[in-house]
């Protein structure tokens, strides 16, 4: 179970592969020790996997299985102990933070506001990183922030105020303001959270298709196995800081194997969708 | 959408720049020797000329020699106090920060009352002990934000209730200790103990303390608003900012020096002059929006505006004798900090 065939590639198969790659998560590994001198409280083992352009990846797995760890990784907020993180060939943890928000833009888990800003000044937030520190929006920000908010579909939000939307609505701006940013690489940290069934559906459809239209390679962290499996090319699924394996959602959504990551029973069938579906069983 | 244009910007700084040139002139206008409007144009024209020396002596000397340069230390402590608040504020992310508050103030006072003590001992030439006193009253700022950020962190994050009951506490202790120098030290001029704690403008300077205080100001505020749209991002959170383009750590120490800087300078003329950077930043918010490319001036204008209004009640309202303008600025400043109090728990 522990040796799956896509993640045990030697360094030379890495690099190979890597060539049409935009996304190259090489050998990743990293520790986390509130003091130096202990033994590490966290660690993540060497993870690897490949991602194209206009590839949507899922990483799953239970609670505090290094999948917030691997996403930080990968978004260059922390630095790897050993292996590397491309993007389009270069080290995102080396890439200056302005760079970095040119290439790749992060929608995290809850978004906190002290002075609630109108929803088009929100969006305009993520032309940072284009313009000189001390400016004044051109027209061009101000025409890619209507389109990133016309592209989630929340165009007719722009005069709202951001204390004044609902859950789903907000989670559409914020991803209007990665948007914006017109990155290479699109990382969500459990973006489904808080919201109904509804919104998270209408979430993840609106990332596959921004994925196709932007050809934006997005990793998306997420607990919901069955939207991961409708709406994802690969899957990364971690347990305990492993990575146990790397594939289509076909291949990693078998019975035994997300039961004992999962620690429940349950069963995996084929939905309408040709897609893997999960049910989780109550009865234990 | 609208966003913000330089023109717009220009636009609400004028308007601003006309309540303060009204400001000035009834500052001028009121106190112990009334003069009247008439003459107070008339001899603002000799001046824009040039021709001075027409003004009558006695007369010129309380206008032009009093209150043009109380009005103008009025102006940069205002300005110098509500620009540092506005910063302190995007900092700390706590919209209740302001030096006062957080005892930066107090820091500040007995950073400038230790280089008062000092003084005497360090045989240095005039021109540089004259910029030991701002010096030590920046490094007493610093290191009092320093500890007040620390005492505010909880887990690693900084707790809005913990960070200004932090800054309370230091205030009241280095307060106590400015108090204790106070009544044991007598060498060197240390201005007396009201002029520390509660703050006030009668101090006259030097011309090139003037100078430095302006030139201090435009620098260090520059700096600042070198940093304006990542403040705004910084508000958001250090690391969706960061997500987002902003280099944190060296924003954080631009306006980190920038800020106590600016504190050190208001209060080594002055004193602590208490809430000016928490009041003036809130009404310019409300009036102008929260971005910082239009806070950073107004807050600049509205602490100018408001320090010289303040210094004008203090000089007239119990006239011949007068209040030292910090009681003014907080019997104004302490009811409308309970208020935002109040209505941020609510």
């Amino acid at each position: 179970m522990s040796g799956g065939p896509a993640f045990a590639r030697n360094p030379g198969e890495a690099s190979r592969s890597s060539a049409d790659a935009r996304l190259s998560v090489e050998q990743v590994s990293y520790a986390y020790s509130a003091n130096p001198s202990q033994a590490p409280l966290f660690t993540l083992e060497a993870t690897s996997f490949q991602a194209k352009p206009g590839e949507v990846v899922a990483i799953l797995g239970p609670n505090a299985s290094g999948k917030s760890t691997l996403l930080k990784l990968i978004a260059g907020a922390l630095a790897p102990l050993s292996g590397r993180i491309l993007l389009n060939g270069f080290v995102t943890h080396s890439l200056t933070p302005r760079t970095r928000a040119q290439r790749i833009a992060v929608v995290q888990q809850e978004s906190l506001l002290l002075f609630p800003s109108r929803v088009w000044e929100f969006v305009l937030q993520g032309r940072h990183a284009h313009g000189r520190s001390l400016r004044f929006e051109s027209d061009d920000d101000i025409i890619i922030a209507k389109n990133a908010l016309a592209q989630v579909g929340a165009a007719d939000l722009s005069d709202r105020s951001m204390d004044q939307i609902s859950g789903g609505e907000k989670q559409r701006v914020i991803l209007a303001r990665a948007l914006a940013q017109q990155p290479l690489l699109l990382l969500l940290d459990e973006p489904t959270l808080h919201l109904d069934i509804a919104a998270q559906v209408d979430l993840l459809h609106t990332l596959r298709r921004l994925a196709a239209e932007n050809r934006y390679t997005v990793v998306v962290v997420t607990h919901e196995l069955n939207l991961a499996a409708e709406y994802t090319d690969q899957v990364v699924l971690m347990q305990r800081g492993r990575c146990l394996r790397v594939g289509p959602p076909s291949s990693i959504y078998q019975r035994e194997l997300l039961e004992q990551v999962f620690q429940t029973p349950l069963t995996v069938e084929l939905g309408p969708s040709g897609r893997p579906r999960v049910t989780v069983l109550s009865e234990r | 959408m609208r966003p913000l244009t330089l023109r717009r910007l220009f636009l609400q700084c004028f308007i601003l720049v006309v309540i303060l040139f009204v400001v000035v002139v009834i500052a001028l206008k009121f106190g112990a020797v009334p003069v009247s409007l008439y003459a107070l144009g008339r001899d603002l024209l000799r001046v824009l000329f040039g021709h001075s020396s027409q003004i009558s002596s006695d007369y010129g000397l309380i206008v032009w020699n009093i209150r043009l340069p109380r009005i103008l230390l009025a102006i940069l402590v205002g300005a110098s106090l509500s620009v540092a608040g506005t910063s302190f504020q995007a900092l700390l992310r706590n919209p209740l920060a302001d030096p006062y508050v957080l005892g930066v103030s107090s820091g500040a006072a007995l950073g400038a009352i230790l280089a008062l003590i000092a003084e005497p001992y360090l045989a240095l030439s005039p021109a540089l002990s004259a910029l030991l006193t701002p010096l030590g009253a920046f490094l007493g700022a610093a290191a009092t934000i320093a500890a007040v950020y620390i005492l505010g962190r909880r887990e690693g994050q900084i707790d809005s209730a913990t960070l200004l009951l932090g800054g309370v506490i230091t205030a009241s202790f280095l307060s106590a200790i400015i108090t204790f120098l106070m009544s044991t030290v007598t060498s060197g001029n240390t201005r007396g103990m009201a002029f520390w704690l509660m703050g006030n403008l009668s101090t006259s300077f030097q011309k090139s303390v003037y100078w430095f205080l302006g030139i201090g100001f435009f620098v260090a505020a520059g700096a600042i608003y070198t940093t304006a749209t990542d403040l705004n991002l910084l508000l958001a959170g250090e690391k969706e900012a960061m997500h987002l383009g902003v280099d944190v750590p060296r924003v954080r120490l631009v306006v980190y020096i920038a800020a106590s800087f600016l504190t050190g300078l208001a209060v080594s003329v002055s004193g602590a002059v208490g809430y000016v950077g928490l009041i003036v930043p809130h009404v310019m918010r409300l009036m102008f929006g929260s971005d910082h490319r239009t806070l950073l001036p107004t807050a600049a204008l509205g602490g100018a505006i408001a320090v010289v209004f303040a210094d004008t009640l203090a000089r007239t309202i119990v006239a011949p004798t007068e209040l030292a303008v910090g009681a003014v600025t907080a019997i104004v400043g302490a009811p409308l900090f309970i208020y935002l109090l109040r209505r941020r728990l609510a």
